[in-house]
C-alpha cells in the first residue's frame, strides 16, 4: 500500500468514525425572519419530539347541572361550586393523569373518608388546582386559550418528568478544591455547556431581570453585568431552547438580542413565560414546603419546581398545541384579571416595558 | 508596466488548457488565456449585477447594501430576479469567475513548468466559499440557506446562523478551524521573524552585519526547541496549516444543520457516553 493509500484510508477511517456522532436523517425547515438574515429552524425529522397521544377521558363529560360538590361532599375548597358529576369527571380524569395506576383515588385520598386532608398529596393536589385555573386565567398571555390542565405537566406521572431544586453545592464553598463554583460541568440543564448550570433559581424562582446589553457601546456605571452573570442568563436561554426544541433565533434575531422591533412575537410569549414560572413556583409550589414530604424535595430541602421543560417537553408548544380545556372546563379559570405587564399600561398592544428597553437596562 | 528584461524568457507559448493559441497572449503584465476572459466575463456580470440589484435595494450606504438569498420556500428552483434571483446569478457569476481564475493560474503553471500548488491552494478558498453557498443550500434543500452579499447583512447571517446551535464555539470542525487559523499566523510570524533576523543581523554583532545563512535560522529553532522543520519544510508547514483552516472552515459550516441541529454543546455527550465511564 502506498503512502498515498495509507492515509486516505486513514482520513476515511477518521471521518467514517465522526459521521458516528452525527444526524444523517431527513431534515424539516422553517424559516423565521427575513430571508438571508440567517434566522430558521432546522430539525432532525427523526430525533424530533413527537406529538404524544392525548389520554381519552375517563367517560363522556357530564352536564354542570344538579346539586354542587360542596353540597354533595365535605371539605371540598376549590371546586365547590361546580357540579357533583363534573366534579367526579374531573376526580377520574386527574387519577388518570397523576396517580400511580395502582393506587387510584387513594393516591392521596383515605379510601375510608375521602374528605379527610391526611395525606399530604391531597393538600398538593387543591394547590395545583388553584395553580391551573391561576395559570389558564391570569397568563393567558403565555398560554393563551390553549390553556393547560394537570396533563401537561404530570403526563402520567405523580411528579412531573422534567423537574429543578437549587443545584447541590459543593462541600466547602470557601475552597477552590473542587469548586466549579456552579459551572464548567456538561449540565444537561443548560444544554451541556460550560455555563452556570442552576439559572433557574436566580431567573425562575427569583425575580432577576435579564439585563446584559448595555444602551451604550461605553461602559456605564448605571449599567453593570459580570460575565458570569451574562453566562447565567446564557444558561437559562440554553434551557429554554432545549426545552422547546427550538434554537436561538426562533425568538432573538442576533443582530440585537435586546431590541424588541427586530424579535419574534415569540419573544413576548417567552417574556410572560418566565413570569408565569416565578408565579408557579414562588406562589404555589413554594407554599407547599412544609407539605411535600422530604423524599420529595431537592438536596437543600426545597421541593421540586418547573421550568420551561416541566410543560414544554422539546415541544414549542406543550402536546403540539392541543387543548385539553375544552374537554375538562372545570379547570378553566374563573374571570380574572390577565398578569399586567410590568412597568404598568395594561393591555397596551406592546407593553410599556418591552417598548422602552432602555429602561429594562438601567440599574434596577 | 515595462517587461523586465528576464521576463521574456518565462513568457512561452502553449501550455494551455482550453482555446488552444487563440487567447495565449499578455496585456500589459497580465496573462490572458481562455480563462482570463471567462473570468473578466463573469466577474464583469457580478459586479454589474451587484450593482442593479443595489439601486433597486432602500440604501447606497456601502455597509449596508445587501442582496438576499430567496426565501426557503423556493426551494432549489430559481426565484423571481427581485426576491433572490439576482442573489442566484451573481453567486453562478462568482463561482464561474473564481474557478475561472483558478484555472487561469493553472495555465500559467504549466508554462512555467511549476507544480500546482497555488491553484489548489485557491482551490480550498473556492470550496469554503462554494460550501457556504452551494454544498449546504443543496444539502438542506434550499438556496436560502446561502448567505446574503453585504457587508454587514453577511455578518448578521454568520451570527443568526451560529446561534442556531446554541453555542458554535463546541462545533468541533469550528474549533479545529479556529485553532489553525491562529497556528497558522503564530508559524509565519516566526518564519517572518525568523527570515527577517537572518537577513538584518545587527552590525556591531559577532558576525559583524553579515547576512547569516539558513544554517544559522535551523540552529535558532534547535537551540530553541530542539527540532527545526527547515527552510523548505516551513513552507510545506505553513501551506498545510493555512488550507487546513480554510477547509475545516467549510466543514464546519457544512455540518451545521445537515448533519447536526441541535445544540454544538450536546454533541459532545458521545465522550460523556463513553462506555469507559458512563
Amino acid at each position: 500500500m502506498t503512502r498515498a493509500a495509507q492515509i486516505l484510508g486513514a482520513a476515511g477511517m477518521a471521518g467514517t468514525v465522526l459521521l458516528g456522532g452525527c444526524e444523517i436523517g431527513p431534515k424539516a425547515t422553517q424559516q423565521t425572519g427575513y430571508r438571508g438574515t440567517g434566522m430558521d429552524q432546522i430539525v432532525n425529522v427523526r430525533s424530533a419530539v413527537k406529538a404524544a397521544a392525548i389520554p381519552a377521558p375517563p367517560y363522556a363529560l357530564p352536564d354542570d347541572s344538579g346539586p354542587r360538590a360542596k353540597e354533595t361532599y365535605q371539605n371540598v375548597k376549590v371546586l365547590g361550586d361546580v357540579s357533583t358529576e363534573r366534579f367526579n369527571h374531573l376526580m377520574a380524569a386527574i387519577s388518570q393523569w397523576v396517580a400511580p395506576p395502582e393506587q387510584g383515588c387513594n393516591y392521596c385520598h383515605n379510601p375510608n373518608n375521602m374528605a379527610s386532608d391526611e395525606k399530604y398529596t391531597k393538600i398538593v393536589a387543591r394547590r395545583m388546582l388553584q395553580m391551573t385555573r391561576q395559570i389558564n386565567g391570569k397568563w393567558s398571555s403565555h398560554v393563551k386559550t390553549t390553556g393547560v390542565t394537570c396533563y401537561t405537566c404530570h403526563r402520567g406521572n405523580a411528579v412531573p418528568a422534567y423537574k429543578w431544586a437549587i443545584a447541590e453545592g459543593v462541600a466547602d464553598p470557601d475552597s477552590i478544591v473542587r469548586n466549579k463554583h456552579g459551572q464548567n460541568s456538561p449540565n444537561v440543564a443548560v444544554g451541556y455547556a460550560s455555563l452556570p448550570y442552576d439559572p433557574f433559581q436566580t431567573y425562575l424562582n427569583g425575580k432577576a431581570q435579564i439585563r446584559v446589553a448595555s444602551s451604550s457601546q461605553y461602559p456605564s456605571p448605571n449599567h453593570v453585568v459580570s460575565i458570569k452573570d451574562a453566562e447565567k442568563s446564557y444558561g437559562l436561554m440554553m434551557h429554554m431552547s432545549t426545552a422547546l426544541g427550538v434554537n436561538c433565533t426562533y425568538c432573538h434575531n442576533t443582530q440585537s438580542f435586546r431590541s424588541w422591533s427586530l424579535s419574534r412575537p415569540q419573544r413576548a410569549t417567552a417574556y410572560y413565560g418566565i413570569r408565569m414560572v416565578r408565579d408557579i413556583n414562588g406562589e404555589y409550589i413554594d407554599s407547599l414546603t412544609g407539605v411535600f414530604p422530604a423524599y420529595r424535595k431537592g438536596p437543600h430541602g426545597d421541593p421540586y419546581k418547573a421550568n420551561c421543560q416541566t410543560c414544554h417537553q422539546g415541544q414549542s408548544k406543550p402536546l403540539g398545541g392541543i387543548s385539553m380545556l375544552a374537554a375538562n372546563p372545570t379547570l378553566k379559570a374563573p374571570p380574572m384579571p390577565t398578569a399586567a405587564p410590568e412597568g404598568g399600561a395594561a393591555g397596551a398592544a406592546v407593553p410599556a416595558v418591552l417598548a422602552n428597553p432602555q429602561a429594562m437596562t438601567q440599574r434596577q | 508596466m515595462a517587461l523586465l528584461s528576464f521576463e521574456r524568457k518565462y513568457r512561452v507559448r502553449g501550455g494551455t488548457l482550453l482555446g488552444g493559441d487563440l487567447f495565449d497572449f499578455w496585456v500589459g503584465p497580465f496573462f490572458v488565456g481562455f480563462f482570463g476572459v471567462t473570468t473578466a466575463l463573469f466577474a464583469g456580470l457580478g459586479t454589474a449585477l451587484i450593482v442593479y440589484a443595489a439601486s433597486l435595494g432602500p440604501t447606497w450606504n456601502i455597509w449596508l447594501i445587501s442582496i438576499a438569498p430567496p426565501d426557503i420556500r423556493y426551494g432549489l428552483s430559481l426565484a423571481p430576479l427581485r426576491e433572490g434571483g439576482f442573489w442566484q446569478i451573481i453567486t453562478i457569476c462568482a463561482v464561474g469567475s473564481f474557478i475561472s481564475w483558478a484555472l487561469r493560474e493553472v495555465e500559467i503553471c504549466r508554462k512555467l513548468g511549476i507544480g500546482y500548488h497555488v491553484p489548489a491552494a485557491y482551490g480550498v478558498a473556492i470550496f469554503a466559499y462554494v460550501s457556504l453557498v452551494v454544498i449546504r443550500p443543496m444539502l438542506l434543500g434550499a438556496w436560502g440557506f446561502g448567505f446574503p452579499y453585504g457587508i454587514f447583512s453577511h455578518l448578521d447571517w454568520v451570527s443568526n446562523t451560529g446561534y442556531q446551535y446554541l453555542h458554535f464555539h463546541y462545533n468541533p470542525a469550528h474549533m479545529l478551524a479556529v485553532s489553525f487559523f491562529f497556528t497558522t499566523t503564530l508559524a509565519l510570524a516566526l518564519h517572518g521573524g525568523l527570515v527577517l533576523s537572518a537577513a538584518n543581523p545587527p552590525k556591531d554583532g559577532i558576525g559583524n552585519g553579515e547576512v547569516r545563512s539558513p544554517e544559522y535560522e535551523d540552529a535558532f529553532f534547535r537551540d530553541t526547541i530542539g527540532y527545526s522543520v527547515g527552510t523548505l519544510g516551513i513552507h510545506r508547514l505553513g501551506l498545510f496549516l493555512a488550507l487546513s483552516a480554510g477547509f475545516w472552515s467549510a466543514i464546519c459550516i457544512i455540518i451545521s444543520g445537515p448533519l447536526w441541529t441541535r445544540g454544538w454543546p450536546e454533541w459532545w455527550s458521545w465522550w460523556l457516553n463513553l462506555p469507559i465511564w458512563s
